[in-house]
């Protein structure tokens, strides 16, 4: 499985150079670069990415967890600091990983893999168990609302309902609308009155 | 990466048969009948008035999805029997094969009481209603302009891009029935019968599957090619 890696750093340059690095590895990809870490966590849902690279020095004291906050949020996320600029180790000791700016090709593509390994977090990724969020979002489904009226419903933009149906769709196997309005009735999530006028 | 398909019109249909059995479903749409002997490709397709290469196109998309056509490869092929090939599967689709599983799908129902039954057939109608929907459109709409752009009338407005859009996927909804039957049904409701009607239903999955992409990587970049050609 590819590991998909969003980049969250301000530098053109930074990005650029990471991205193009980490392009060039066998099993990784970039799969989106952003330069704020406004809706962070939404983007990371939106391209399904497993890696975030972010430069700590765009999180501000308000958004200083941040990091440990994603990592909670989804299980299968690894964080990794692009480190630009001196920072406390307190601050550093959040991510699961850290790049240096005069980290060499070979000692980025090192770090990589390693904290890939260790932290096998792929693996998690199988779990079958809807979360919360998406059994919201397959009830509203099986309904019969459209993804637009799920958003303004749950509050959330449609790229988001997207995903969690992406996501509801992975762990069930389930695909058509009518198929997950089976499985809602199956376990009992929704009534029979509720889908069948 | 795959290599140049390994068959040739100078194959043995029996051989390309032995080797993909889905070709047996194949050969009554093109109008081919059994008893071909030892023949090869080229003589069972004469014979038959099929043109040689269409029926290795239509092969190569059902044996190797991954090895989809280039629009160059078909530019050259007669493509009078393609309509014909696509009515031809979904009169097989409506009039065999959903009726079929249809009347095994009703022992389940019957045999799933009210609470499984109910959804069950419910799921069953929409999914039918859907397809015959899908097909209809096809027949009614998009195969009918095509046969107008065929013989040079381009047709009010309409275009394939229209299509392409349109395309409603089949294969998923009937893939999710079978996740009902293996998965999520109780294992006493007539397993024997739930296990054979999920094969057939994952033998005509595969079909359906086969059957969008001749349309989608066949039919459309032909009508397209056509509509290019337009003064």
């Amino acid at each position: 499985m590819t590991n998909r890696i969003i980049i969250c750093e301000p530098s053109e340059i930074v990005a650029n150079g990471l991205s193009e690095t980490i392009n060039g590895m066998a099993g990784f990809a970039v799969v989106q670069r952003v330069d704020t870490p406004d809706r962070l966590s939404e983007k990371i849902l939106a391209v399904d990415a497993n890696i975030l690279i972010v430069n700590p020095i765009l999180l501000g004291f308000s958004e200083r967890n941040l990091p440990s906050q994603l990592i909670k949020e989804y299980p299968h996320l690894t964080v990794i600091a692009m480190v630009t600029t001196y920072m406390e180790e307190q601050v550093l000791k959040q991510y699961n990983g850290i790049i240096e700016l005069n980290d060499s090709k070979l000692k980025i593509i090192n770090k990589l893999n390693q904290i890939v390994q260790t932290d096998d977090k792929t693996e998690k990724n199988d779990d079958v168990e809807l979360s919360k969020r998406e059994i919201d979002v397959l009830v509203a489904v099986a309904k019969g609302m459209m993804n637009k009226e799920i958003a303004d419903r749950m509050n959330i933009s449609i790229h988001t309902v997207i995903s969690h149906r992406k996501n509801i769709t992975r762990k069930t196997g389930i695909k058509s609308v009518s198929g997950l309005t089976v499985y809602a009735l199956l376990n009992n999530l929704i009534d029979e009155t509720e889908v069948y006028k | 990466m795959n290599k140049a398909p390994s068959f040739s019109e100078k194959t043995k249909l029996a051989e390309l048969i032995a080797d993909n059995p889905k070709l047996l479903q194949v050969l009554p749409r093109f109008g081919i009948g059994l008893g071909f002997g030892d023949h090869n490709v080229a003589e069972v397709c004469k014979a038959n008035n099929v043109s040689v290469k269409l029926f290795l196109l239509v092969c190569s998309v059902c044996f190797d999805a991954d090895n989809l056509p280039h629009q160059a490869d078909f530019d050259s092929i007669d493509m009078d029997g393609l309509l014909p090939y696509l009515l031809a599967s979904h009169r097989y689709y409506l009039d065999e094969r959903f009726p079929h599983i249809e009347e095994h799908l009703q022992h389940i129902i019957i045999a799933g009481g009210p609470k499984y039954g109910n959804m069950l057939s419910h799921f069953y109608n929409e999914y039918k209603q859907e397809v015959e929907k899908h097909f209809k459109y096809e027949e009614e709409e998009v195969f009918p302009y095509i046969e107008a752009l065929r013989r040079g009338d381009c047709g009010k407005g309409y275009r394939i891009e229209q299509f392409r859009h349109n395309h409603s996927n089949i294969e998923d909804a009937l893939e999710d029935m079978n996740s009902i039957l293996i998965k999520y049904l109780p294992g006493d409701i007539l397993p024997k019968e739930r296990i054979e009607i999920a094969m057939d239903i994952m033998e005509l999955s595969a079909d359906l599957v086969s059957h969008s992409l001749i349309e989608e990587h066949v039919l459309i970049p032909y009508v397209e090619s056509l509509e290019n050609a337009l003064p």
